[in-house]
């Protein structure tokens, strides 16, 4: 039997900008990319949900306050509760610690600029669906491109739920952290962009790597559920 | 009824935006030894009375206009006495 292909919906808020890079690195990893309107209480079938970068709600308030109560937010907590995989790039990481998914919170970059380059980041661990297809300790590089990128973590935060960390920390973030998962470990939530980095082409295909990783898992529930 | 909320971040979070503003202030040749920066919303909202507003202005605040872990605020009521 072919191997099955898994939908994975990437839900576009007003002012996301990196949707049509998600939905084009999801498709170019074999799986069927799904755009999925905020507005929308129900997601379709899914195996996989991707929140993606961008300036939603212009960022107004708190970069991710607004967008965390849109319909579609309320359906994606409604999917991770059920035990899917729900993957936040970027501002999809800010919303995710605003609507209470992920701990803690990401704040304006200690040096007040933007950042836009390559970083370098060390993979914490591999038995996540999200790093399949890595070892811990590899290094990764992926674009990053905030001006709040700066992650604070509650004071309880398990060390095991960092999944990546800055080599050379571009935003002030405590300890590093450049990617935290929830305590299940079905919610993940980094600040690099994996979705521009998945052809060579590109200066990097260590996106790829993260993306096909979360193909994998969402493949593994579609034959789950068979 | 009319309503001020101001946030501010919490003592013992970074504020660079605060700090910037500091060292501009001091560039200008004020003797400035600390700068935070908040935010203030004002609202102007249906209520029976100042308790009610403060009641729901209070939801406000924990629900959306700041986040607890970085931010503290302060709600202010017009024609409520000052505490």
């Amino acid at each position: 039997m072919a191997s099955p292909q898994p939908r994975i919906g990437v839900v576009t808020y007003p002012g996301s900008q990196d949707d049509g890079d998600a939905l084009w690195a999801l498709a170019a990893l074999d799986a069927e990319a799904v755009p999925v309107w905020h507005g929308e209480r129900e997601l379709p079938d899914l195996d996989a949900v991707v929140l993606p970068g961008g300036f939603s709600y212009g960022d107004y308030l708190r970069p991710g306050a607004i967008a965390r109560f849109s319909p579609a937010t309320a359906a994606v907590r409604d999917f991770a509760a059920a035990g899917g995989p729900v993957l936040g790039i970027c501002n999809g990481f800010q919303i995710l610690c605003e609507a209470g998914l992920l701990p803690g919170v990401l704040v304006r970059n200690a040096s007040l600029r933007f950042v836009c380059r390559d970083v370098r980041l060390t993979v914490e661990r591999d038995d996540l669906p999200w790093t399949s297809r890595c070892t811990a300790g590899r290094q990764l590089v992926l674009p990053v491109k905030h001006g709040d990128g700066r992650y604070l973590p509650p004071p309880q935060l398990d060390p095991g739920q960092v999944v990546l960390r800055y080599v050379d920390n571009p935003n002030g973030s405590v300890d590093g952290i450049a990617a935290v998962c929830n305590e299940a470990g079905n919610v993940l939530g980094l600040m690099p962009h994996p979705e521009h980095a998945v052809d060579p082409l590109l200066g990097s295909d260590d996106g790829a790597l993260l993306l096909a990783s979360l193909v994998d898992a969402a493949r593994a529930r579609v034959l789950a559920a068979v | 009824m009319r309503a001020t909320v101001l946030v501010r971040p919490k003592p013992g979070i970074l504020d660079p935006q605060g700090e910037a503003v500091g060292a501009a202030l001091g560039h200008l040749g004020f003797q400035v030894r600390d700068a935070r920066v908040g935010k203030v919303i004002d609202l102007e909202l249906e209520a029976a009375d100042a308790g009610e507003a403060r009641a729901q202005v209070e939801q406000m605040c924990e629900r959306l206009l700041a986040n607890p872990l970085i931010e503290s605020y302060e709600v202010s009521i017009d024609g409520e006495p000052a505490a």
